[in-house]
């Protein structure tokens, strides 16, 4: 039964083979390899970490975006609404200042023309005037002869006066 | 940079070339040894004539038997009576002096200083020593018994097949090593990685799952070689020429050895808890501790069945696959003995198909054998450095 008798021989050259296999490749090949391994292991999970955290730090710059663009845009329809009122307001009171310009100016007018009206009036009256004496002086020169008929036509010329 | 891997691929190449010269060197030294030999005596010339006429009937269990165990000289072929074989150093210690000559002057029965290598009865395989220097050459003196055993610390097919493994260890794995240096924090490349998940599998599946997160990286390198160390020589043990056929994993010394390492790291590294679970096992009523230790001696002896039994296991698997196909192919010469085209039919038809089947089914065992001896190496170790409560 050789083959479950093991060989002194076997046992001392595979102890020594072995020992020496372990301490060899412990130091060779092992440690490096697993150091190597555990360096890129730590590595990809820093660099997942760091992605999530950038996708993170994205969504929030994202959501604070949104804000900021939501303000503009009440900031803007605020303005606009503003400008709008403004506008109305200086509409409003251009056609007001408008129209008491043209209040005004109908006013000037109308006193104008009552003033033109009444120095109208007094030169005609002027005129006139001048007018009735001028005839008064050619009836008084042509009817005046007589006395008797100056009296009636003085006092019929009065009557008539009065009735004006 | 460029330059000095160069030379570094230059380097291996020529050392597995020198590795293979003298291979072939020391095969063609012996063929021609074996050869100028068989000229010398008419003795030898009977015996070669014997060997021809027993190779006649086939005796499967005889060449299955020597096809599992350890030989002192590595046999590549047989070409019309002529073995080839690299010769191996033999080392002897008899009687307190030390003994060194090639397994070559042992060939074919011959003696050396007294020395031989014995055919049959219980120490088929060894070498002896007669008694007598005179008595070197007497067949009847030596049967009966006037020979002892030399202490026999040769360098035999499986020390070599050790080596070898060991040396293609070392450098695929320093080739490994460098690859991460070079590519540092990169995707892995060509043999690195090949070997990377294996590494992983290792170290996440069976070293951090059974010892733990905490403790587990003290017994990586132990692990890992113990893995890749009997993946290799199993998957060389498929491969039937040189450097592969040794049968490395399913001999006994092999398989004690590393159950030994397990043993004496998992004991050396037992904490209080361990060894308090083993003395004194809480949880336990006392009558089975006091007067009687019963519980005591069950987990000492639970301390050496456990690598007993990862020596076994290993041995028996790989044993059993070897026989089983060295089975098959003995068909083809037990029927072809009969008839030779009954020979070739039933090799065509029976032996290699199932061969090939077993072959494959060895290359699974190969892994899972790997495996299984790293796990239960690992839960061990997880035993013995558990924080228990």
């Amino acid at each position: 039964m050789e083959i479950v008798s093991p060989g002194i021989g076997l046992i001392l050259w595979m102890t020594l083979s072995f020992t020496a296999l372990v301490f060899i490749l412990r130091r060779y090949a092992w440690k490096p390899i697993l150091k190597s391994l555990h360096d890129r292991e730590d590595t990809i999970e820093e660099a997942l970490n760091t992605a999530n955290k950038a996708r993170e730090e994205m969504k929030d710059l994202k959501a604070d975006n949104e804000i900021l663009l939501k303000e503009a845009q009440e900031e803007r329809n605020i303005i606009l609404r503003e400008a709008r009122k403004v506008k109305e307001s200086i509409i409003e009171e251009a056609k007001y200042k408008a129209n008491e310009e043209a209040d005004n100016i109908v006013e000037n007018a109308k006193e104008r023309i009552e003033y033109e009206k009444m120095a109208a009036m007094t030169d005609l009256k002027n005129q006139i005037a001048s007018i009735s004496i001028e005839v008064a002086e050619k009836i008084l020169e042509k009817e005046l002869s007589k006395e008797s008929k100056q009296e009636d036509y003085i006092k019929k010329l009065i009557g008539d006066a009065q009735l004006n | 940079m460029n330059s000095t891997s160069i030379l570094k691929k230059f380097k291996t190449v020529f050392f597995v070339v020198i590795l293979a010269a003298v291979m072939v060197l020391s095969a063609i030294i012996t063929s021609a040894d074996v050869f100028s030999q068989h000229h010398k005596t008419r003795q030898d010339e009977i015996e070669l004539i014997k060997e021809e006429v027993t190779e006649g009937e086939v005796d499967a269990g005889k060449m299955i038997n020597d096809h599992l165990i350890d030989s002192h000289e590595w046999h590549l072929w047989t070409y019309k009576g002529h073995h080839v074989a690299i010769p191996l150093p033999v080392f002897l210690i008899h009687n307190g002096e030390f003994h060194a000559f090639w397994s070559s002057k042992l060939a074919h029965g011959h003696h050396h200083k007294g020395f031989y290598i014995e055919v049959q009865g219980d120490n088929k395989g060894k070498i002896l020593r007669t008694i007598q220097d005179d008595m070197l050459n007497d067949e009847i003196l030596r049967e009966e018994g006037t020979t002892d055993l030399p202490t026999d610390l040769s360098i035999t097919k499986n020390v070599l097949a050790i080596m070898i493994s060991s040396i293609f260890l070392i450098l695929i794995f320093t080739s490994v090593a460098r690859a991460y240096k070079r590519r540092k924090d990169q995707a892995p490349k060509g043999l690195q990685s090949f070997m990377e998940p294996i590494i992983v599998f290792v170290r996440d599946d069976i070293a951090k799952s059974s010892i733990g997160e905490k403790k587990y990286e003290k017994y990586m390198p132990f692990l890992l070689t113990v893995f890749f160390f009997i993946f290799l020589n199993n998957l060389m043990g498929i491969v039937p020429f040189f450097p592969g056929g040794a049968n490395v994993t399913g001999n006994i010394a092999v398989t004690g050895v590393m159950a030994l390492f397990t043993f004496l790291i998992t004991s050396f590294s037992g904490n209080r808890g361990y060894w308090t679970h083993i003395i004194n096992t809480p949880g336990v009523p006392w009558w089975l501790k006091f007067p009687l230790p019963l519980m005591p001696v069950v987990e000492i002896v639970g301390i050496f069945t456990k690598p007993f039994v990862l020596m076994i296991r290993l041995f028996a698997n790989i044993t059993a696959g070897h026989t089983i196909i060295l089975g098959f192919i003995s068909l083809i010469f037990i029927f072809g003995n009969i008839n030779e085209f009954l020979g070739l039919g039933i090799g065509i038809g029976f032996s290699i198909p199932f061969a090939v089947f077993m072959s494959l089914l060895e290359l699974l065992v190969a892994f899972i054998q790997a495996y299984v001896f790293t796990l239960l190496s690992a839960l061990y170790f997880g035993m013995a450095v558990e924080e228990y409560h």
